[in-house]
């Protein structure tokens, strides 16, 4: 839990609300104490009363005041309190713990069962050709013509290639996998099942041929299981080439855009199924995107519902004279009418209040410039040849972090509040920061570089990494390739990505040769004389 | 005021005298030139067709002989004493203009005004 930044506050217990999703601020733990702030009075006995409420209103700010005057009235006529309770889920937060459970059996199931699969087709793989050359010394040894130079230098090349292909084959297959996807890798489910034919069809002549008949010539044998094992070898060059070559090369440009706030990127990316490339999309995702701040959206929100709540339709005619479609168009489109024939000054306020915003958001940005370099002149790194310092006054970086921070936490605290990623910021997650940077001698600019602009959501906690699942909504089949004009949409618990592709266009380049010594110039010239 | 290459080169043109002024040990006709086959045609400000590399008068002198004799800004010089500048280079242009040994200069020179006024004068009657 993330500790609340109000350094000049002090409370005893403290309680949320239970059941209840503040919409927007659904991670915000902090601000939700300070929520709870400022209607303590009347909920339980044992929080204590705040001493300093912060200066700056928060945003949804009105909605909060409304509940507080119908706090005040709740709490003087009951007398019921509530207990304080330490832990209490909202509603997103129960749907997202059972799909956590229902989900997770399924595809650890499902991941069991691939890795047994692909361990027993390698296992088969592997001991084929050895299996091949020890059979006929254990089945008829006395028949078998001796083993001549030529077939033992087969031997040595028989060990060789299968070490190839088992290193190969660690490389390729057995690294630790990236994601669970909706649908089976269809080229892999190719290639194991081409393996599994090829060493059944190798087995079968085998054992029709050479057990059966019993064969002396031990050489033919040595060189059936060689050219098994080359051919192995040319599988899995398939393989990598399937897998792993054919989709380097660029053919589509997806563009990704995030719906709640239209961020968008563009990637280029080779020849894949929809899933895989879905999967692309995530991992730049998480690179390149800004992180998603919910606190920002409300302002645009709220103007939406001002719009709808200006108008109401009454219906004089009565009940039950046309039909309830027919009435619902003509509301619609009269409630249309209305709105764009109404003086709407809503813009004249936007302006205005993106203005004052600016303003304000760069005033506090120069104070906290200012804090912070200050700060930083307090410490300084100690030299190898200083004399040696009391131990009391010799830190370590965290406690040099601690020492400075609270010069610069009020600048800090109150920037954040204004561009509204205070609840993307703990103050445990800050000092660590500062730790770091002090460590690695970074400058104060460095320093403020991760508050000053929203980074990508690598840069924030674990917990911020929200919806580590995704949903793959697509009209074409996941495991289809991907197609100019394919849309599909990322889904993850609080916003979407919708992602359309475009193919690349065939390039015709020609050449044009240019001889150096074509280059020549004269001076423009433009004399007056004058006579 | 273009020409055609080849075909010979027909304007109207305004016959003009200056006398030089003795300044000092120099004789000044008072004003500038421009222009010329070795410079760039495409900034003479003067010019209508800007591949024409012509003399062209840029600056005149106020009160000057040049004004008196009626040489306007932006003429083109066709013949400085008999002697073509159509096709001549700057720098034999300016010789041609100023030889010590004469003392007048009879200028012929063209200029727009000159071909609209023949042309409203004749009507509708086409110029060869």
């Amino acid at each position: 839990a993330s500790v609340a930044m109000d350094t000049e506050s002090t409370y005893s217990g403290y309680s949320h609300y239970s059941g209840r999703s503040r919409g927007s601020h659904r991670h915000g733990e902090r601000s939700r104490d300070r929520h709870k702030s400022r209607s303590k009075d009347s909920r339980s006995e044992k929080s204590v009363t705040i001493n300093t409420l912060p200066a700056e209103p928060l945003l949804g700010d009105s909605s909060l005041r409304g509940e507080k005057v119908q706090d005040d009235n709740w709490g003087e006529t009951t007398t019921a309190i509530t207990g304080t309770s330490e832990h209490s889920l909202s509603q997103e937060d129960i749907v997202r713990i059972t799909k956590d459970l229902e989900d997770s059996v399924g595809l650890d199931c499902r991941h069991y069962v691939t890795r047994s699969i692909a361990v027993i087709l390698g296992l088969l793989v592997f001991f084929t050709p050895l299996a091949f050359l020890v059979l006929p010394h254990i089945l008829w040894p006395e028949k078998l013509q001796s083993c001549g130079t030529a077939c033992e230098g087969l031997f040595i090349s028989v060990a060789f290639k299968l070490l190839i292909l088992l290193l190969a084959v660690w490389a390729l297959f057995f690294r630790p996998a990236r994601a669970g996807l909706p649908r089976v890798f269809v080229f892999r489910i190719l290639l194991a099942v081409l393996v599994l034919l090829f060493v059944i069809s190798y087995w079968l002549f085998y054992s029709v041929r050479i057990l059966d008949s019993q064969d002396e010539n031990y050489q033919g044998i040595v060189q059936y299981a060689v050219s098994l094992v080359d051919a192995l070898l040319f599988i899995h060059y398939l393989a990598v080439v399937l897998l792993e070559l054919r989709q380097l090369q660029p053919c589509y440009s997806v563009c990704v855009t995030r719906a709640t706030d239209g961020e968008t990127r563009h990637y280029n990316l080779g020849q894949l199924s929809i899933q895989r490339a879905a999967l692309a999309v995530i991992e730049h995702y998480y690179c390149d995107f800004p992180i998603h701040n919910p606190a920002l959206l409300s302002a645009s929100k709220s103007r939406a519902a001002k719009h709808l709540a200006g108008l109401k339709v009454y219906n004089v005619d009565g009940p039950g004279n046309n039909a309830s479609a027919g009435i619902a168009q003509s509301q619609s489109r009269a409630m249309i009418a209305a709105a764009a024939r109404r003086r709407d000054t809503s813009h004249n306020e936007l302006y205005y209040e993106e203005a004052e915003h600016e303003r304000r958001v760069r005033k506090r940005r120069a104070r906290l410039v200012v804090a912070v370099e200050e700060a930083f002149t307090h410490i300084k790194r100690m030299q190898e040849e200083e004399p040696k310092k009391a131990p009391g006054d010799v830190m370590d970086p965290r406690e040099a972090a601690q020492a400075i921070f609270p010069s610069m936490a009020r600048a800090l605290q109150k920037y954040l509040r204004t561009t509204k990623q205070q609840h993307c910021h703990s103050m445990e997650s800050i000092q660590q920061h500062l730790a770091f940077c002090i460590t690695n001698n970074l400058t104060p600019k460095a320093f403020l570089e991760s508050y000053l602009t929203p980074g990508p959501t690598l840069q924030y906690g674990k917990d911020h990494w929200l919806g580590r699942r995704w949903t793959l909504i697509s009209e074409a089949s996941v495991t289809s390739g991907l197609k100019d004009g394919s849309i599909f949409l990322l889904k993850c618990v609080d916003f979407s990505l919708v992602v359309t592709s475009r193919k690349i266009p065939y390039v015709q380049m020609s050449e044009e040769y240019i001889d150096p010594k074509s280059h020549k110039f004269v001076l423009r010239l433009q004399s007056e004389t004058s006579v | 005021m273009s020409f055609v290459p080849g075909q010979p080169v027909t304007a109207v043109v305004q016959r003009i005298e200056i006398q030089k002024l003795c300044q000092g040990e120099n004789l000044i006709l008072g004003f500038s030139i421009g222009g010329g086959i070795d410079q760039d045609p495409g900034q003479n400000p003067f010019s209508e067709d800007k591949s024409d590399k012509g003399i062209y008068v840029t600056r005149i002198t106020p009160g000057g002989p040049a004004e008196v004799a009626g040489l306007r800004i932006g003429d083109k010089i066709m013949q400085v004493n008999g002697w073509d500048m159509t096709m001549v280079t700057h720098d034999q242009a300016r010789k041609k203009l100023t030889k010590k040994r004469e003392d007048v200069v009879r200028l012929l020179i063209t200029r727009k005004s000159l071909e609209e006024a023949v042309k409203h004068s004749k009507g509708s009657h086409p110029r060869q």
